[in-house]
């Protein structure tokens, strides 16, 4: 087809048929929720449209001869670092349709990513690892307000018993929850694999701000339930269900702007959950309008452990912004038990692309400096730290609680290990993968039983790894790593980087 | 009719969580009706209650009084302060005096129903959900941005009793982002007043009935005449759609 307009001609992917391997079955015919593949009737084969592809591979994983292969399209723009292809594509789209560009998933933007920046100490000789194959390991966290020092009285006999009231805490077996995704942004069958896989490995999931489908309601020992500006299928039960109650104020991949949950994507399971109507967008404003102070934030803080008769911790959730450590002392001061940090490299099921790639700061710089801000203070005993944002594997957990966190959330990783392969179109609800969609023939694609087993899977590895790593430096406990920046060694970071992070370069 | 039991409290200085500490024990041993007196700004009074129960309140309750709410009928003899009715789910307040900002934020049953006038940021993200259809009626005027993100349920904006005599009946940003749900003002409003796309509209006879049921709820509960009320005509507000931000984007 010659004499298209240029931004069809620039599309992102090409799709590889191999005629002789090609048996036109049509299994990517049906896989394909986008129609690049098709059935020519006239020539009675299947072909494809190369402009349609969102580059997936759902096709390409479940072609039965392995006639496809996926590529970046090779044709390129004349080479130029200033104008580089994405800025021609969008200046293409936005030209055509006045448009604000919506993204999905993180950013995949080329900012420096410090994990890969700071290398984990071991044991040599001295103080000697500990295999934790023999020894036992402590993995246990509890999440919550800590007491500033702690009384204990002995009865008649002797025996210790603890005067201090304790606050109430999240129990964790492994310092890594599932993050925040809303019912709607992801389907039904997800929630329930992440309720399961969180029951059966002993951590928590978060509902996301989509509120909390009924039959999910006996998975509330590892549920936190997540209050945001919408406030949707937020209700007394719903405030009771959970262990912890977050207050979602920001958000990562989109600080500072709100969310709008497509009507496409509001089926009546959806709705009912929500308890919003059929089709209508559900629409998350920017700020929560109760909000508008540090005392206000309080304000909404008491209400739900009021509405909650005190017996869970209350989380507050915000962005990793320019100013995050004053922002999340204000919050502590607030009565917050949890303070969750999102990073810049969040993911999303649909953000402004601008202001994705373009607005918050990474999550390693932002942890490092909360944690101290709020040991300087005297305050860091009032609340838990979780980071979220970008954590990849479980060395990068163990760097974020060197760095000062309690724990870890991660989305992203969840949404992979389902099958997610970060194409990014999260926002269509065309998820050929099954998983950001609620179109009841898609999400079928997604067998909570085998998705959850993949969840616990996940778990249990990323545990293990931690105490390999945690015995090589010979600690058998994570509450010995936590904030202990003494185990962590920057390379190729400049001295304000190394200083921000409160680590020496690797050598000293 | 369950069987009623009555208790009299006097808030005086006790600290809100005591206080409501108090009323919830209260509420378990099966106390219905409460009188509260002296009350003075204790914050949460009825917040998360549910069932049949009755709050009788003299003095100023404070800052989020019935907030998630589901059921119980308060009547405040005096004014209320902020974030009355946050989220609230069912059940009925009245209000003889004025009410300050944010009042029934994202409520989504009941009726919240205020004699005079009103803060800023009233009935922001209300929404509706079945036979959930939350209502609120302000006798007097109310501030900016009423009814923002308004995603269903009605407010009704009657501009009669009303301390500041010259204050349009609405602040700005009426409105703004609406999707949901319907707007009933008493007389006129000011165009410039409302949010972007939005105009206010002739009522028909559908909607003359349902704000003259409204009405006639509103007037016994606070001794009007809702004769006098119903003698102006009333313009309604509606959203221009239900996805207003559904053609603001393009995928990357």
């Amino acid at each position: 087809m010659l004499f298209q307009p240029v931004n069809k001609n620039y599309h992102e992917f090409c799709i590889d048929r191999d005629p002789d391997l090609c048996i036109s079955c049509k299994v990517c015919v049906r896989q394909c929720s986008y129609q690049a593949h098709f059935f020519d009737e006239a020539r009675q084969k299947v072909v494809h449209d190369n402009t349609k592809c969102i580059g997936c591979h759902r096709c390409e994983a479940l072609c039965p001869t392995a006639a496809l292969n996926i590529r970046n399209k090779p044709s390129d723009f004349r080479t130029n670092k200033l104008w580089r292809p994405v800025f021609l594509q969008n200046i293409y789209k936005q030209a055509d349709t006045g448009g604000v560009l919506l993204a999905g998933m993180g950013s995949p933007v080329d900012i420096p990513v410090y994990w890969d920046r700071m290398l984990l100490d071991a044991s040599q000789v001295t103080n000697p690892s500990i295999d934790p194959l023999r020894e036992p390991m402590e993995l246990k966290t509890f999440l919550g307000a800590k007491p500033r020092k702690i009384s204990v009285e002995n009865d008649k006999n002797g025996k210790p018993s603890l005067k201090t009231k304790l606050s109430p805490q999240i129990e964790l077996e492994v310092p890594i929850m599932f993050a925040a995704m809303s019912f709607g942004a992801i389907n039904f069958n997800l929630h329930q694999a992440m309720a399961r896989a969180a029951t059966e490995t002993g951590v928590v999931y978060n509902t996301g701000e989509g509120g909390l489908h009924k039959s999910l309601y006996k998975y509330g020992r590892n549920t936190i339930v997540q209050v945001a500006s919408g406030r949707f299928g937020v209700h007394l039960d719903y405030l009771k269900a959970g262990v912890g109650i977050e207050i979602k104020v920001g958000q990562g991949a989109k600080p500072g702007i709100g969310g709008h949950l497509p009507g496409e994507k509001i089926n009546d399971k959806v709705s009912e959950t929500r308890m919003v109507p059929i089709g209508s967008d559900a629409i998350s404003p920017a700020p929560h309008h109760d909000i508008y102070s540090i005392e206000d934030l309080l304000q909404l803080i008491f209400a739900l452990k009021e509405a909650s008769e005190y017996k869970v911790p209350v989380a507050v959730k915000i962005a990793a912004v320019h100013n995050v450590a004053a922002i999340a002392s204000g919050i502590v001061r607030a009565g917050a038990d949890i303070v969750t940090i999102d990073g810049m490299r969040g993911g999303t099921g649909a953000a402004p692309a601008m202001i994705r790639d373009n607005v918050g700061i990474p999550i390693e710089l932002a942890l490092a400096q909360v944690d101290q801000r709020l040991r300087d203070e005297g305050i860091r005993n009032q609340a838990s730290i979780v980071a979220a944002g970008g954590i990849r594997c479980s060395a990068d957990v163990v760097k974020a609680i060197a760095l000062g966190a309690d724990a870890v959330y991660i989305g992203t990783a969840t949404l992979i290990a389902v099958g997610c392969t970060i194409c990014g179109r999260c926002y269509t609800g065309k998820c050929p993968w099954g998983i950001a969609t609620n179109d009841p023939k898609l999400s079928k694609r997604q067998n909570p039983d085998i998705a959850a087993k993949k969840l616990t899977n996940l778990i249990h590895a990323w545990g293990h790894e931690i105490e390999e790593m945690l015995g090589g430096m010979g600690l058998n406990s994570i509450e010995s790593l936590r904030g202990n920046r003494d185990k962590l060694r920057g390379v190729g970071l400049s001295d304000t980087e190394l200083d921000i992070l409160g680590i020496k370069h690797a050598g000293r | 009719m369950t069987k009623r039991e009555q208790r009299t409290l006097a808030a005086g200085r006790t600290y809100y969580r005591q206080f409501n500490e108090e009323i919830r024990a209260l509420v378990r041993e099966g106390v219905t009706d409460f009188v509260i007196r002296e009350c003075n700004g204790q914050r949460y009074l009825a917040t998360a209650l549910e069932g049949d129960l009755t709050f009788d309140i003299h003095g100023v309750p404070g800052q989020d009084l019935a907030a998630f709410m589901r059921g119980p009928k308060i009547r405040v003899r005096n004014n209320a302060q902020d974030g009355v009715g946050n989220t609230m789910d069912g059940g009925r307040i009245i209000i003889e005096g004025l009410a300050g900002d944010v009042i029934g934020y994202a409520m989504r049953g009941g009726e919240i129903f205020i004699k005079g006038d009103v803060g800023y940021r009233v009935g922001i993200h209300m929404k509706a959900y079945l036979d959930h259809q939350p209502k609120i009626v302000v006798g007097g005027k109310a501030g900016d941005f009423l009814g923002e993100y308004m995603a269903g349920g009605i407010i009704l904006l009657l501009g009669m009793f009303s301390d500041k005599p010259d204050a349009p009946v609405a602040g700005r940003s009426l409105g703004t982002g609406m999707h949901g749900g319907v707007i009933y003002v008493r007389g006129e409003v000011p165009e410039h007043q409302l949010g972007p796309g939005l105009h206010a509209q002739p009522v028909d006879s559908e909607d003359l009935k349902v704000i003259g049921a409204l009405v006639e709820d509103y007037a016994k509960e606070l001794k009007l005449d809702s004769k006098e009320i119903m003698s102006e005509n009333f313009v309604k507000i509606r959203p221009f759609s239900h996805r207003p931000y559904g053609n603001l984007y393009v995928p990357c």
